[in-house]
């Protein structure tokens, strides 16, 4: 058996078509760092923040962001960890893709600090008993490490170290998401925290938001070209992708059936479930209706789960279920009244205490929403600026260019483009 | 070349001198009310004490609200204001609050209480766990607070913090007090008047306010010392931390609740 060599290819769209992106992309990043400015010079009054809810739609991105960033690298390490052979030609594509996300998502965190010009404090003064300051650390070491793998999938020197160096982005990966997902499970304040399984929670969620956002990614962007895409991949990443997506189906089930089971979070079950308004739709309709069992319902579909762009759709759904998850989960969470006297009612407060059991107050604002999607924008721009000045994108994944594989499973192939 | 300083000026010297008394007569007075409070301290923060404060529900009235005026009055909150664009109603979920008054009732009993809440000054505060600087750290006598040259204004102490004690400053400082320095984009809370305990001072503005009021439901002192006012009353009366299946012990302690 031969094994054909992978060729890697800048993106060649035409010149008007790309600019055209990056000036979309620009302007949308131009917006957030206004919406920056905004908030900087007047300060956080402008947002719908507030002292109940402190952090809002900009962490519901930037939380996101980093969380896909490190799910996007997945592929790449199925590639040269667990040496699955037709991950490899999307390798640096994922690398890309990760270090692209998680920039992204930093800009948005740092963006939204009350006091932005201080982040030199923070890379001076740790308290390593903060997961916060840990995970100041997880992130740049993950920049360095996928900088370094990528090195080693693009250099001829550098491949001796591409297996060393994939272990060390994949277990650095899983410390960052299990990192992420902490920085919520360890808070013992706050009724919906407070639970160690939010840690690998957030790795599962990380599997299927990354996979999204690469799919999407990798499908454009060859579509965009029309380099070949073939039904053999599509099929493989879109079975993959409906696997992650039960995983954190699967998560939230135990998540929730726990919380039911015990009395003391009855009352915040009851809230997200049933009783939370805006927080129960995004929970039942954004996160498990169109977020989950739609994308499955289409992955699995014997016939739409071979159609380039209903695989598109249910990437994009499941992105947006992502987006709803972390919704509900970061201000959901903090809507819902802190249990500040187990077996009393507040009657009365002059600090929005939950009286009589009322959510707090919380509405999403513009520039909260720009700054959200100037983390997005920045993604995309560093990936299409990228893959456009360098090889990044394999020049074929028709079925006949990838590298075959003993042990594929036999299934009936996707129509891929 | 010419030397400027050899040149002396005989107007110049004459406003000087004026702005000097001018000077001396807006700051001596300052200086004088320091020194009548006491001189500063001068000796490390020691844990020889631990600062806390015990409050009697049982004498705190409905509806009075002496000891968040006092503390807003202490801290200078009373200077923050709307911003002329922002909207009332959203701009109180917004301004800053380091105590509240708090009226409850039991589910199962209807008994109501009121009572004061404020930072508990945990010894094993979650705020100060999650800072990821520092800037949010407990003395060694026993007062959480937030060090503002370190705080970057993440707010994850405000998520951590079980007690909701915490509040951003979310407009520009205007108009704020010398004793008490406070910045857009940081966190703040209640220090137990940690001015005035580095003064040497007793007592915290809302324990005066209510002993003003001649409620006399905070009681301030010290948990350490055996034979302090505090320590004897938490001896007397049947006394509860907040949320103590945190295990957080905490500095303010409340009776009757």
């Amino acid at each position: 058996m031969t094994t054909k060599r992978i060729v890697y290819r800048e993106w060649r769209i035409p010149s008007a078509r790309y600019w055209s992106i990056l000036g979309i992309l620009s302007a949308i990043l131009g917006l957030a760092l206004l919406a920056f400015a905004l908030t900087e010079h007047h300060g956080h009054w402008v947002t719908g923040m507030n002292n109940s809810v402190v952090w809002g739609l900009p962490h519901v991105f930037a939380v996101f962001l980093i969380v896909a960033a490190s799910g996007a690298i997945n592929v790449a390490s199925i590639g040269s960890v667990f040496g699955v052979s037709i991950y490899k030609p999307l390798g640096r594509l994922s690398g890309l893709l990760a270090a692209a996300l998680l920039v992204g998502g930093l800009m948005v965190l740092v963006l939204d600090l009350g006091r932005p010009e201080r982040l030199v404090v923070a890379m001076t003064h740790y308290n390593f008993s903060s997961i916060f300051a840990w995970n100041i650390l997880l992130y740049t070491g993950f920049l360095a490490i996928v900088i370094a793998y990528l090195w080693t999938m693009a250099d001829r020197k550098g491949q001796a170290y591409n297996r060393p160096a994939g272990i060390a982005a994949l277990v650095w990966r899983l410390a960052l998401t299990t990192g992420t997902g902490s920085i919520f499970g360890f808070l013992v304040a706050r009724q919906a925290y407070d639970a160690a399984i939010l840690g690998p929670m957030f790795v599962v969620m990380s599997f299927a938001y990354g996979l999204a956002v690469f799919m999407l990614v990798l499908m454009v962007s060859f579509d965009e070209e029309g380099r070949p895409l073939g039904p053999r991949m599509l099929a493989r990443l879109k079975n993959l992708l409906a696997l992650f997506v039960l995983g954190v189906l699967y998560f939230i089930l135990v998540y929730h059936l726990t919380n039911l089971y015990t009395a003391k979070d009855a009352g915040v079950e009851a809230w997200i479930l049933f009783g939370g308004g805006f927080y129960t739709f995004a929970f039942w309709v954004g996160w498990i209706l169109i977020g989950s069992l739609a994308p499955l319902g289409i992955l699995y579909h014997p016939e739409l789960g071979r159609d380039w762009n209903w695989i598109a759709t249910a990437c994009a759904l499941v992105i947006f279920g992502g987006l709803s998850a972390m919704y509900v989960v970061i201000i959901g969470s903090q809507a819902y009244p802190m249990e500040l006297f187990p077996g009393k009612t507040i009657l009365e407060s002059g600090f929005f205490d939950g009286v009589n059991g009322e959510h707090a107050p919380y509405s999403p604002s513009l520039p909260e929403l720009l700054l959200g999607l100037g983390g997005v924008a920045l993604a995309l721009l560093i990936t299409a600026v990228g893959v456009r000045v360098l090889q990044f994108l394999p020049d074929s994944l028709a079925d006949d260019a990838l590298p075959p594989e003993p042990c594929e499973l036999a299934e009936a192939p996707a129509t891929g483009r | 070349m010419k030397d400027d300083n050899q040149v002396i000026d005989p107007n110049r010297r004459a406003v000087l001198g004026a702005g000097a008394a001018l000077g001396a007569t807006l700051v001596a007075p300052g200086v004088f009310l320091h020194a009548v409070a006491g001189t500063p301290r001068t000796e490390p923060v020691s844990d020889a004490v631990r600062w806390g404060l015990l409050v009697d529900t049982s004498k705190c009235a409905d509806g009075c609200t002496a000891c968040v005026e006092a503390c807003e009055h202490e801290n200078g909150l009373d200077l923050q204001h709307r911003p002329e664009e922002e909207r009332e109603e959203k701009w109180a979920t917004q301004r800053a609050a380091w105590i509240r008054k708090v009226k409850v009732q039991d589910n199962h009993t209807g008994r109501v209480t009121n009572l004061p809440l404020m930072c508990q000054h945990c010894e094993h505060p979650p705020c100060v766990d999650v800072c990821p600087t520092g800037a949010s750290f407990k003395r060694a006598d026993g007062i959480v607070m937030v060090d503002r040259h370190l705080c970057i204004g993440c707010r994850y102490c405000m998520m951590a913090c079980p007690y909701k004690a915490r509040s951003f400053i979310h407009e520009d400082v205007a108009a704020q007090l010398t004793r008490v320095p406070r910045g857009k984009g940081c966190v703040e809370s209640c220090n137990l008047c940690v001015h005035r305990r580095d003064h040497g001072e007793d007592s915290t503005a809302c324990v005066d306010a209510c002993a003003e009021q001649g409620h006399g439901a905070l009681l301030f002192g010290d948990l350490n010392d055996p034979e302090s006012p505090l320590r004897q009353k938490l001896r007397e009366l049947p006394t509860r931390q907040l949320r103590e299946d945190l295990a957080l012990n905490t500095g303010v302690r409340y009776a009757d609740i």
